[in-house]
């Protein structure tokens, strides 16, 4: 993955501007951890980046996008829909691969729901969501990760499990998190935005929590 | 108001008189012949069902294909206007041309369920496939085939509603192969006709009866594991028909549709008058005839439902009264209002009461049916008013609305039905189509039923527009 940067980042809602312009460079190996109030813009950031490194960025968004009437297999299998070619995917859609079982079966191990494989995603708990959405972001393997408020419905040991195996798996990464701890615990680089402008660009290490809650 | 109004000035320029002799015995008779039903007098009887079943699948399946193919490129406006188009033309009409082409061919039944259905289907499934969760297609990686995310990321989140909307249309899809039998296919309503021509009023009940305990048990037969079993089959049960003359079809298209005049040498001004001939003396007739009575039959259901939901309402009377209203509501939908009509219509002669009370029927069956359903969702507070007070002010306001969607829902459907209950006699467009086809003017035939379906595309864009107003929302029926 190449490094990136943009300038003049800017969106706007019903003639009101959410966020920017703003500018934002991030180099390889970089876990950036996006920081503010609610409705300072983090999640509008996080879309207008994807937009625009659709090809090479795995995304988590806060509403998941989950298949509902799909078993958990087939919404994480969606994130390599790209790899295989149609008479493939269509007999996945009827009965998959073995192959393919016992990767996915790995992931979900890792997250902690190895038994739900063949639970339609309607009937999972919301961190049993969020962690298939998390599982299809894996999946797909993209060199980058972004992220909208991933471990918001996790509590603490299986939040901490969750980040880690995202900081670990992506090489790069702009996560949007409310807590802040976590934050300082997992990325290596702090972003904070208040009013749709950056007010804050540390990396982790020079900050403490109290630096960030001037923010809030 | 002035829908009631309308009607009510309907009333009197319509022409409701009960012309038989002695209506009321002939209606006993009937109803003793429900009551005493043969279900062993001709062999023909169970064969009439197994077609029926076959032309409604083979009709059903290949209307929900073409129909699906169509969804997916609904949002091309002249596919939106093909479809309103095929969809304006009852199934009835559609099997007058086709066995003016293909005679009495099993392909003349299937393609007359199949296409109007098509044109349905193409516009509910493209209206369910729209309401689907925009955001997994978003995030497939990109590259991803446009027919793997289709399959991945839309049809499995409106399956069930594909599945059922589709299995409701089996269900109108058999009604619809019931009656193709008035005109002559080997379904129920023929034999149906000929029982009744005869005065064998048990045959017909035993028909009547067979007929709701198909459709009443679909949920027990119609199961997914026997779906394929039952689409393969199907096209082996259609019976054999006659065969095609391909003469026939070649001519229809190059000689009969055209219009007389132009086929003669007289030119335009040949074809002005033909036209200005046709529109006088039988589409204006029919027009004002079917508007009539579509205004009368609407006000007629609007009031039907309003005293029928009551009957299956849990905030009224006891559990017996409650099945007895069931049982009534059930006989009035599922008989389709065409049988009803052809019924009332030999007891007590051609006018329009029959027609009206049979569209009344059937249709406030159905809005009784849907309103009284939602009013079991309301809870009301312990001390609320009991009796006609009840239903007057604390159920009826809350119902209105719905009320009033559905039947502007519905009145597409009775202009439909009512151009085409002509063919039994009374002077709707219907009427005059079909006597034009008893008389060889296939061009004159033609062009009366795209008048009808100008009509009905007309009255459901009011419809429509009037439900927008009000800002009513409501799920097909049929």
């Amino acid at each position: 993955m190449r490094d990136f940067a943009f300038d003049g980042l800017s969106a706007s809602f019903g003639g009101q501007r959410v966020i920017g312009p703003l500018s934002l460079a991030v180099k390889q190996g970089e876990h950036v951890a996006l920081v503010g109030k609610s409705g300072a813009g983090k999640s509008t950031l996080i879309k207008l980046l994807y937009e625009r490194l659709t090809r090479e960025a795995s995304l988590v968004p806060q509403g998941l996008g989950l298949v509902n009437a799909l078993p958990v297999f087939h919404n994480v299998f969606m994130g390599q829909l790209d790899k295989h070619p149609l008479w493939y995917n269509t007999l996945t859609l009827i009965r998959p691969f073995r192959k393919d079982r016992d990767v996915i079966r790995g992931l979900l191990d890792d997250l902690g729901i190895p038994d739900k494989q063949w639970t339609p995603a309607a009937t999972l708990s919301g961190g049993e969501r969020q962690r298939v959405a998390i599982a299809r972001a894996l999946y797909r393997q993209a060199p980058l990760l972004l992220a909208d408020e991933p471990i918001s419905a996790l509590d603490g040991p299986m939040a901490h499990l969750v980040m880690q195996a995202l900081t670990d798996r992506f090489s790069t990464s702009v996560i949007a998190l409310h807590d802040v701890d976590m934050a300082l615990t997992y990325c290596n680089r702090i972003v904070g935005i208040q009013d749709g402008q950056v007010a804050l660009d540390q990396p982790a290490s020079r900050l403490r929590t109290s630096d960030i809650m001037t923010l809030y | 108001m002035l829908f009631f109004a309308i009607a009510v000035a309907g009333l009197f320029i319509a022409d409701i008189a009960i012309t038989t002799a002695n209506p009321w015995r002939d209606l006993g008779q009937f109803f003793i012949g429900v009551a005493t039903p043969n279900f062993f007098s001709t062999e023909g009887l169970m064969t009439a069902l197994l077609r029926t079943v076959a032309f409604g699948f083979v009709g059903v399946t290949l209307g929900s294909l073409c129909g699906f193919l169509l969804a997916l490129v609904y949002r091309f406006m002249p596919v939106r206007i093909f479809c309103a188009f095929i969809r304006a033309i009852h199934e009835l009409f559609w099997a007058l041309i086709f066995l003016q082409f293909f005679g009495f061919h099993p392909l003349t039944g299937v393609l007359a369920i199949a296409i109007p259905y098509a044109g349905i289907f193409a516009k509910v499934y493209s209206e369910i496939l729209d309401e689907s969760d925009p955001e997994p297609s978003r995030l497939l990686p990109p590259g991803t085939g446009a027919i793997a995310a289709f399959l991945y990321a839309r049809i499995p989140d409106c399956w069930v509603q594909l599945r059922t909307y589709t299995a409701y249309r089996l269900e109108c899809g058999l009604r619809s192969s019931a009656i193709l039998g008035f005109v002559g296919l080997p379904t129920l309503g023929f034999y149906l006709e000929s029982s009744f021509s005869q005065g064998l009023y048990s045959d017909a009940g035993a028909m009547l009866i067979l007929f709701y305990v198909l459709i009443a048990t679909m949920p027990l037969w119609v199961k997914p594991k026997l779906l394929p079993f039952y689409i393969l089959a199907a096209p082996f049960f259609l019976g054999e028909g006659f065969p095609i003359v391909w003469g026939n079809v070649e001519r229809f298209f190059t000689e009969d549709i055209v219009p007389s005049p132009l086929r003669n040498g007289e030119g335009l001004a040949g074809l002005s008058t033909w036209l200005g001939d046709l529109m006088v003396t039988e589409a204006l007739p029919g027009i004002w005839n079917t508007i009539v009575l579509t205004q009368i039959a609407l006000v007629a259901t609007g009031i039907l439902s309003l005293l029928a939901f009551p009957l299956i309402s849990k905030h009224f009377g006891g559990p017996v009264r409650r099945t007895s209203g069931h049982v009534f509501l059930v006989i009035a939908r599922s008989t389709p209002e065409y049988i009803l009509a052809y019924i009332l219509l030999q007891l007590w002669g051609p006018s329009m009461l029959p027609a009206v009370v049979a569209l009344a029927l059937h249709n406030g069956g159905i809005i009784g049916h849907l309103i009284g359903r939602q009013t079991n969702t309301i809870e009301l507070r312990p001390d609320a008013p009991t009796g006609f007070t009840r239903y007057s002010w604390e159920l009826v306001p809350r119902v209105y609305r719905s009320f009033l969607a559905f039947l502007f829902y519905r009145w597409e459907i009775i202009m439909r039905e009512t151009a085409i209950l002509g063919i039994l006699g009374i002077y709707t467009l219907g009427f005059y189509v079909d006597s034009a086809i008893q008389n060889i003017q296939f061009d004159r035939a033609m062009i009366l039923i795209l008048i009808t379906a100008s009509l009905n595309i007309g009255v459901d864009i009011l419809g429509r527009y009037i439900r927008r107003k009000l800002a009513l929302q409501t799920m097909p029926t049929c």
